[in-house]
C-alpha cells in the first residue's frame, strides 16, 4: 500500500458526515424515479434505471437506522461500483472530496454489541470535523448474498 | 517480432473461436469419413482443419498444440494422398486426438498446462511411419519426409578464424534453412568490436536459433563442417518449459461473453439503418425547434418514420444474436457414437432442421440439457440389438432429433424407438417416493412428467439400468430457465418423445402491462390464457389451500398479488379488480389485479445483474416513460399457487 492519501467522497445524512472511497464512485445523479422491489428489506428502495440498466437503489439513512426523509428533487444518488456491480446510494447530500493519509484514520471505536461498526473503516478527523469512513461494500448491506 | 498486447488479446480470442469451429469440423467429418473413407473432399476438409489449428496454436505461441497438431495434419495427409486408407481404429485415434486437442487449448487458456499425450502422440508417429514405409523405397532418400518434427534450440558461434579456415556461416545457415523449419533467429553480436578495431576477415558474430526438424540432434551437428572451426555449435532440444507460451493467454479471454461474427451485408443494412433513424431524428429535432400548429402534420409523419426504423433496427440487431441451433446439435453425433458403442448398442441417428437458428446464449445453455436427452435416450430408451430383435423391430435403434421454428418459438424433439415409458411403473415408483399418493389420477401424460421432478430417478424403476441417476429434473430447470417447457410422449415399447419448446430469444418479450395499486407489472403475453371478471359465487375459502376460482367448472387457487408483493392501496375485492387466468405447464393460476394497461414489447432486463433474484419476478424492464418495471415470474407463481414449492430456490436445494 503506498503511503499517499486516498480520496474520500464525503457526503451527509442528517446531522453526520460520511466518507467512501472515491474509486468507488461512479458518479452523481439527482434524484429519479425508483421502483419499490417487493419483499426486499427496508433500506433496498428499489430500483432505478441508469441509463437502460437495472440497479438497486440503497437508501443509507434506512441503512444506518435514521428516519428516512421524503425523496425531493434535492435528493442525491451517488453511483457506486463494487466488484463489477452498480448500486445507487440515496444520501442527503454530497460535501466534499478529502484526501485522507491512513494515518489520519482512526479505528472504529469499540462500542460493544450496542452499535454494529462493521462497516465502518474508521473514523477520520478533518480539522474539527469528524467523518465516519465507510466500508462501502459492507454499509450497502447486499453485497456478496447478491447471487442465491 | 513482439506484438503489442491488445493485438495479442484479439488474435489470441479469434484463435479460440476458431479454434472452435475448426474442432467441430474435425469431429463431425471424422464421422463422417467413418462412412465413406475415401471420399478426397472430406479429408481435405479435415486436413485443412488441422492445418488451421496448427497455424494458429503457433501464431498465438500455443507451441504444444502447434505441435501435436501438426502430427495429426501429417496422419490426415497421408489419407488425403491416398498413402493410408483410414480404419475405423485410425478414425477413433484422430478422434481421441482432437479431443486431446481441444484440452490443450483449453487448458492453455486457462493457464495449467496438460502434460504432453506422449502416448497419443506415439500411437499417431506410429501410423505416419508405417504409411510412410512403402513410399520411402520410391522416393530418393536425400529428401527427407517430415514425419516426426521435435524442436531445438541451436546456438552457432563461430570461431574468430572461421573464415579463414573456409567456413561460411551464411551457406551454414542457408543449408539448415533448407533442411529445418528456422522458426526463429538471433544474432550474437556481443563480440563485435567498434568499427575501428573490426578485422574483416575476422568473425565475430554468432547466432541462437529455434529450428523444428524431423532430424535428430546428431544430423544438425554434422552439418556444421568443419567441426573445429565452426567453434560452438550447441543443439539442445527445446524443453517444454521453453515451449509453453510465456503469456498464456488467460481464462476469462475466451469466457466473457464469447462474440459473434457478423457479415459485412448484415453489418451494412444495420448502418443504413442508423443512417436512417438519425436522418429522422434530425427532422425531428428541427421541426420540434421551429414549430407552429401548420407542422403537426409533419411532425407526425417524422416520428413514425423513426419509429419505424427503430423497429427495423431492433429485428435487425436481435437477428445478429441469432444463430443456427446446429452449433449444438453438431455434439450429438459423436456422443450418440462413443455412447453407442461402449454400452453395445446400434444407433442410427437422423437430425433435422439444424440450420433453425435462435438466440446464441440460449444455443449455449441448450447444449447440456439436450446432450441429457440424448444420453438418456440412448442410454435408457434404446435397447440392446438382440432385445430389439426378440421384440420384432431393427436390430439398430432410431434416434430423431429434429429441431423447427413454431411460431415465435422454436420445438426440438428427440424421439428415440426404444422400449418407451412404462407410466404403471412410473406410477408406483412415484407413489414409493412420495411424490404422489396411491389414489391420486393422473393421465399418462402428466404420469410421464413425473420423471422430470427432483427425486425421481428413473434409471432403477423405468428402465431396469442401473448405475447412474437420470437427474432428468435438471433439464427440466435448465429448460425452464430459458422459459421454455417440455412435453413427453411415448408409446410402450415402441419409443418416447422428449419436445422442448423455448422462446426464440430471452432478450424481448410480448407482454401485458398491469397495475395494482401504484405499482405497475408486466406479465409475459405467451402465459396468458384470460382475462376475467370474477363474480362473487366463483370464489371459494378451502382450508389449507387459500382461496380457488370455479371457473367452467375447473378450480383454480387465486393469488392476491397485493398481498403477496405487499402493496398498499390494491383492489382487495376479487369481483371488483381483475382476474388474470395465466398458465406454465398446464397448471393454471388467477392473479388478481387492479387493471390492465397496455401491451407493450419488452426488453427484459436482469435484476439479478446488479441486485439478486427475487421471488416471484424473473426481471425488469424499462418503458416508455423510463421507469423501471417488474415482469412477473409466471412458473414460480403458479408453482407457489399450487403449492409446490413457492420457497426461493436456495430453501429447496437445502432441504
Amino acid at each position: 500500500m503506498p503511503a499517499e492519501p486516498e480520496q474520500y467522497l464525503t457526503f451527509v445524512l442528517g446531522d453526520e458526515e460520511y466518507a467512501i472511497d472515491i474509486s468507488n464512485v461512479q458518479e452523481i445523479k439527482g434524484y429519479s424515479a425508483i421502483t419499490t422491489i417487493p419483499n426486499a428489506p427496508a433500506y433496498v428502495r428499489g430500483v432505478m434505471n441508469l441509463r437502460g440498466t437495472v440497479i438497486p437503489v440503497v437508501d443509507l439513512r434506512a441503512r444506518f437506522g435514521m428516519p428516512v426523509k421524503d425523496y425531493t428533487k434535492f435528493t442525491v444518488i451517488i453511483i457506486v461500483t463494487i466488484a463489477d456491480r452498480i448500486y445507487g446510494l440515496v444520501v442527503d447530500a454530497v460535501s466534499d472530496v478529502l484526501n485522507l493519509a491512513g494515518a489520519d484514520l482512526e479505528p472504529p471505536p469499540e462500542l460493544g454489541d450496542a452499535l454494529d461498526t462493521s462497516f465502518m473503516t474508521g473514523i477520520a478527523r478533518n480539522g474539527d470535523r469528524l467523518i465516519t469512513v465507510l466500508q462501502v461494500d459492507r454499509a450497502l448491506g447486499i453485497a456478496g448474498s447478491s447471487v442465491s | 517480432m513482439q506484438t503489442s498486447p491488445i493485438i495479442r488479446a484479439q488474435l489470441v480470442r479469434t484463435f479460440f473461436e476458431e479454434v472452435a469451429e475448426h474442432i467441430a469440423t474435425l469431429e463431425t467429418s471424422l464421422l463422417e469419413l467413418e462412412r465413406a473413407p475415401s471420399d478426397a473432399e472430406l479429408l481435405g476438409k479435415l486436413f485443412r482443419a488441422a492445418h488451421s489449428i496448427k497455424g494458429g496454436a503457433r501464431i498465438v505461441g500455443m507451441a504444444d498444440v502447434g505441435r501435436f497438431t501438426h502430427l495429426v495434419e501429417s496422419l490426415l495427409d497421408q489419407m488425403r494422398q491416398g498413402h493410408l486408407v483410414p480404419t475405423p481404429p485410425h478414425i477413433d485415434l484422430l478422434l481421441r486426438a482432437t479431443d486431446r486437442i481441444d484440452a490443450m487449448v483449453r487448458a492453455a487458456a486457462g493457464s495449467t498446462p496438460t502434460p504432453w499425450p506422449a502416448e497419443l502422440e506415439a500411437e499417431l508417429a506410429a501410423i505416419v511411419h508405417t504409411a510412410e514405409a512403402p513410399t520411402r523405397g520410391a522416393r530418393p532418400t536425400l529428401v527427407p519426409v517430415v514425419s516426426f518434427e521435435r524442436s531445438y534450440h541451436i546456438r552457432f558461434v563461430p570461431t574468430r578464424d572461421a573464415l579463414r579456415a573456409g567456413v561460411d556461416p551464411l551457406a551454414l545457415l542457408r543449408q539448415l534453412g533448407r533442411r529445418t523449419v528456422i522458426e526463429r533467429i538471433e544474432p550474437e553480436l556481443a563480440a563485435l568490436p567498434p568499427l575501428g578495431d573490426l578485422d574483416p576477415r575476422a568473425s565475430y558474430l554468432g547466432w541462437q536459433l529455434d529450428v523444428r526438424t524431423a532430424l535428430d540432434a546428431e544430423a544438425i551437428l554434422a552439418m556444421f563442417q568443419p567441426a573445429a572451426a565452426c567453434g560452438i555449435v550447441e543443439v539442445t532440444p527445446a524443453t517444454a518449459a521453453a515451449a509453453t507460451p510465456s503469456a498464456a493467454p488467460r481464462a476469462q479471454q475466451v469466457g466473457d461473453g464469447g462474440s459473434i461474427r457478423v457479415s459485412v451485408e448484415k453489418a451494412d443494412t444495420l448502418v443504413n439503418l442508423v443512417g436512417e433513424l438519425v436522418i429522422h431524428q434530425a427532422m425531428v429535432s428541427d421541426l420540434v425547434r421551429n414549430f407552429s400548429q401548420d407542422r403537426l402534420a409533419r411532425l407526425a409523419e417524422a416520428v413514425a418514420g423513426m419509429e419505424r426504423s427503430t423497429r427495423e433496427l431492433q429485428e435487425r440487431v436481435l437477428a445478429i444474436r441469432m444463430v443456427p441451433v446446429g452449433a449444438v446439435l453438431h455434439r450429438v453425433p459423436r456422443i450418440v457414437r462413443d455412447l453407442a458403442a461402449s454400452l453395445g448398442k446400434q444407433v442410427e441417428l437422423e437430425l433435422y432442421g439444424d440450420d433453425t437458428e435462435l438466440d446464441k446464449s440460449m444455443v449455449e445453455q441448450l447444449a447440456d440439457p439436450l446432450m441429457h436427452l440424448v444420453r438418456n435416450a440412448v442410454d435408457h430408451g434404446i435397447e440392446l440389438p438382440d432385445v430389439r430383435r426378440v421384440a420384432g423391430k431393427t436390430a439398430h435403434g432410431r434416434l430423431r432429433i429434429a429441431a423447427s421454428h413454431q411460431g415465435g418459438n422454436i420445438t426440438i424433439e428427440v424421439r428415440d424407438d426404444g422400449r418407451g415409458l412404462d407410466a404403471a411403473k412410473i406410477r408406483q415408483k412415484a407413489i414409493a417416493s412420495g411424490l404422489i399418493s396411491a389414489d391420486d389420477e393422473l393421465s399418462d401424460a402428466a404420469t410421464f412428467k413425473l420423471i422430470l421432478r427432483p427425486g425421481f430417478s428413473t434409471a432403477e424403476a423405468v428402465t431396469d439400468v442401473s448405475g447412474r441417476g437420470v437427474g432428468l429434473d435438471v433439464v427440466k430447470r435448465n429448460i425452464e430457465a430459458l422459459h421454455g417447457s417440455i412435453e413427453i410422449t411415448s408409446e410402450p415399447g415402441a419409443g418416447a418423445c422428449f419436445q422442448l419448446t423455448l422462446p426464440l430469444t430471452l432478450a424481448i418479450l410480448d407482454g401485458m402491462s398491469l397495475r395494482i395499486a401504484d405499482s405497475a407489472f408486466v406479465l409475459p403475453l405467451a402465459t396468458i390464457v384470460e382475462s376475467i371478471r370474477v363474480r362473487p359465487g366463483q370464489l371459494r375459502r378451502v382450508l389449507g389451500k387459500g382461496e380457488l376460482l370455479d371457473i367452467r367448472g375447473e378450480s383454480l387457487p387465486l393469488i392476491r398479488l397485493h398481498r403477496l408483493f405487499e402493496i398498499a392501496g390494491a383492489i382487495e375485492d376479487p369481483t371488483r379488480g381483475l382476474v388474470v387466468i395465466v398458465e406454465h405447464d398446464r397448471r393454471r393460476v388467477g392473479l388478481l389485479v387492479d387493471e390492465i394497461t397496455g401491451q407493450p414489447q419488452v426488453v427484459i432486463k436482469s435484476l439479478e445483474r446488479h441486485y439478486r433474484k427475487v421471488d416471484g419476478l424473473m426481471g425488469a424492464t424499462i418503458l416508455g416513460d423510463g421507469h423501471v418495471t417488474l415482469i412477473l415470474d409466471v412458473p414460480g407463481l403458479i408453482r407457489r399457487g399450487h403449492g409446490l414449492g413457492g420457497a426461493p430456490e436456495g430453501a429447496r436445494h437445502a432441504s
